[in-house]
């Protein structure tokens, strides 16, 4: 179908190429062909980012196709310029050609709504975000709650500002950029890559395996270091062990949001075991420390093995044992079905990743689509549900658990982890003048980083995209038309990062 | 309701018997000690690959308060530096927080520092709000772990609460990025006296890692003192609950 357009194919994930074999279109020819492919549902974009050069803007498209094969295309165009927007045709880009405008100035010309995404420091607008205008409904009926940035728990920060009708929200506008450290600016400055490798680590704590490993992934397909088939099993099981942590924990929220005291005690002790375990492993109980590029400080041996075998059996029994108990609750039920509901029309024209998309019955797992390291092995079936709502998201964690248990028991049973692992390698050489770019499905969803090198090799250029990029409008949508007391369970549901989005 | 009592009898007693004394597992990474026979050429090798400029190399010192804890110094030089897994390690002087090479000493807070008054009326009960300054979510979830049923800070009259009116103190995590030096100001102010403020994670205590980034605004720690240095990256909550205790003259109500 793609005959007459231009694009540089590529497999496997990561990819790495020389920049001059990526093509170069003219932005008529750029969007015809963006617009045509991505209305193909198997096919969407993974990246689209501005570079900036002396005097121009060099932009980088990255699409997944159908065929789960990568293709990489450009176009350039001066700063001042302005251009079609995309979202016009492909909602799902919406964010993308928000965040080039915010920070660049580009212009999309029949753009919805050009709304800044994070405000960081080195925008081109003076304003701040405390003068932002909020989108307002003038009406003697509606009044407003705005909420944040610092919430009543202990999270992150943003802002939400609702429009209600009595208790029924009839719009959530989110603002994000709180967080904003400056973490793109600072992966692109010369600096060591044993400093690059923990940044990266340090960009969501909660998907710190996750974040760590798709720099780590980037950086050795630059070095063109092959790791050794034990590591890319290790990565999987630590990447796996992050998962069950997180999901059993926002288990716990959830139970707490319903006033199910018993579930949110048992999930939190559950959890705790689970980053103990990890902890035990490597010192650390999110795993910061334990992904580092070419090899690890911290091989499986086996007293590790015994231990997480141990802990992950009992995790097992005890968490489904809990959550049988959870769903067959009419109290829950009530507060779990039928909340927060999207369509998967409503996931796919958002372009929502991960769990956002899987609960409301859209296959997006990257474990699948674009298998890396160990996955490459064995064929991954997705945990997909069609509630889409808070229920949905629900389940989907507790399945997901017990799939993940079960996988990295398999991968221990099968695998000699006591072979001498490779050490890390903080002194590589990288390829220059190219692009790479890997696609890791941490539990929140679909992670990306790219990276540019220039003509010495180094990182001139560094991007990330967490999945919350995507997702928080998933929020935003599964709240409308729902009772403003809904909002934590809805909100907790999804638990999306802030410091993931503002990057 | 037979499912929920067989649930609460498989679980068993959960909490953390004794919360001064408690075990962590050999590698968990806290209070490192540094050779006091490390030549000149590996002590500048040392300050070079630290990724946060937490190790200088004349004198040879590693600042807690910088240090994000990836032990690649360790593993470069075992000889020179080791990490052990105490976990005492916050201070109420940030000076404090330097380990000098050659010396083997336990890190602890200056009880005297903190006001007479401050110690006697929050002592028995102490309400924290939490303000996340462009934290990267682990040291909150730490905090968050600190209330929960294993560690049950709550035993010690500690809590946090969802609003500074209701607070006697604040705990800062996270660099303080420009975009929340505002809300960190107007809580800290909506916060009544006498108040104590703590500072939890290296972001926190130096900008760690994101000690150099035009995205801070870090000029609320020259306005204010700082009660409280919580060390780590995140801090563990054993770290959090203890240093608190110690501040505030708390037994261990078990």
């Amino acid at each position: 179908m793609h005959e007459n357009h231009q694009y540089l194919r590529v497999g496997g994930n990561p990819v790495v190429v020389d920049l001059a074999a990526i093509p170069v279109l003219d932005y008529g020819r750029f969007y015809s062909q963006t617009s045509h492919i991505l209305r193909n549902p198997d096919c969407r974009c993974v990246a689209y980012f501005a570079k900036p050069t002396s005097t121009t803007l060099d932009f980088f498209m990255a699409i997944s196709d159908e065929r789960n094969d990568i293709l990489l295309y450009r176009h350039q165009c001066e700063q001042t310029q302005e251009l079609e927007a995309l979202t016009a045709q492909l909602p799902a880009m919406h964010i993308y050609e928000r965040e080039i405008a915010e920070r660049y100035g580009v212009t999309f010309s029949n753009h919805p709504w050009l709304k800044p995404v994070r405000y960081p420091y080195n925008r081109v607008a003076s304003e701040w975000m405390d003068s932002y205008p909020f989108y307002k409904i003038d009406s003697t009926e509606l009044h407003e709650v705005g909420v944040g940035p610092i919430h009543a728990g202990v999270i992150e920060p943003g802002h939400f500002r609702f429009i209600c009708n009595g208790e029924k929200v009839l719009h959530l506008e989110i603002q994000l950029g709180y967080q904003h450290r400056g973490v793109e600016t600072l992966l692109a400055d010369g600096s060591s890559t044993l400093r690059k490798m923990i940044i990266s680590e340090n960009i969501a704590g909660d998907s710190a395996v996750s974040h760590g490993l798709a720099f780590a992934l980037c950086a050795e397909a630059l070095a063109d270091v092959a790791i050794h088939p034990q590591l890319a099993l290790e990565r999987v099981i630590a990447q796996e062990m992050e998962r069950i942590a997180v999901h059993i924990g926002d288990t716990a929220a959830l139970c707490g949001d319903v006033a199910y005291q018993l579930g949110l005690v048992v999930c939190e002790a559950l959890r705790t075991v689970m980053i103990n375990t990890t902890q035990f492993w490597c010192g650390n109980r999110f795993g910061k420390g334990l992904i580092r590029p070419a090899g690890t400080h911290y091989p499986i041996t086996a007293e590790v093995k015994a231990e997480v075998v141990k802990n992950l059996t009992k995790v097992r029994k005890e968490y489904l044992q809990l959550t049988e108990t959870l769903f067959g609750l009419p109290s829950v039920l009530a507060r779990f079905e039928g909340i927060g509901e999207l369509t998967t029309e409503q996931v796919r024209g958002i372009g929502a990743v991960g769990m956002a998309a899987r609960m409301a019955n859209l296959e997006r797992d990257v474990r699948r689509s674009n298998p890396y390291l160990a996955y490459a092995f064995f064929e991954h079936q997705p945990v997909v549900k069609d509630g889409g709502d808070v229920m949905a998201r629900a389940e989907l964690r507790s399945e997901e658990v017990a799939q993940s248990i079960d996988r990295i028991l398999q991968m221990l049973d099968g695998v000699d982890f006591d072979v001498k692992a490779a050490t890390p390698n903080f002194s590589l050489q990288y390829r220059p003048n190219a692009l790479v770019l890997s696609l890791v499905e941490g539990w929140r969803g679909e992670i990306c980083h790219a990276a540019i090198t220039d003509g010495s090799g180094a990182i001139a250029h560094y991007k990330v995209k967490d999945p919350s990029f995507h997702n928080w409008f998933a929020l935003a949508l599964a709240v409308r038309n729902q009772e403003i007391s809904d909002f934590p369970i809805c909100n907790k549901s999804f638990n999306l990062s802030y410091c993931g989005n503002d990057l | 309701m037979i499912n929920e009592i067989k649930i609460l009898h498989d679980h068993g007693i959960q909490y953390v018997k004794d919360l001064r004394n408690a075990i962590l597992t050999p590698l968990f990474r806290g209070r490192p000690i540094i050779s006091g026979s490390v030549t000149e050429a590996d002590a500048a090798s040392l300050e070079a690959m630290c990724p946060s400029g937490a190790i200088t190399a004349v004198p040879l010192t590693l600042d807690l308060g910088k240090c994000v804890f990836c032990r690649e110094c360790e593993f470069a030089f075992p000889h020179a530096v080791r990490f052990t897994n105490d976990y005492h390690i916050a201070a109420s002087r940030r000076e404090d927080l330097v380990v000098r090479a050659g010396e083997d000493r336990p890190i602890t807070v200056d009880t005297t520092l903190l006001r007479k008054k401050v110690r006697k009326l929050l002592g028995p009960s102490l309400k924290l709000r939490q303000v996340s300054a462009a934290g990267d979510n682990s040291c909150e979830m730490e905090l968050n772990a600190s209330g929960n049923v294993n560690f049950d800070m709550g035993r010690m009259g500690i809590e946090f609460v969802a609003s500074p009116r209701h607070a006697d103190g604040i705990v800062i995590t996270g660099p303080i990025s420009k975009n929340m030096a505002e809300a960190l100001q107007i809580c800290y102010e909506a916060t009544p006296e006498p108040k104590i403020v703590v500072l939890v994670g290296s972001d926190a205590i130096s900008g760690g890692l994101y000690a150099n980034s035009p995205a801070l605004d870090r000029s609320f720690l020259e306005r204010y003192h700082v009660d409280l240095y919580v060390p780590g990256n995140p801090a563990h909550p054993l770290t959090f609950i203890n240093g608190l205790m110690d501040l505030l003259g708390i037994e261990d109500r078990k």
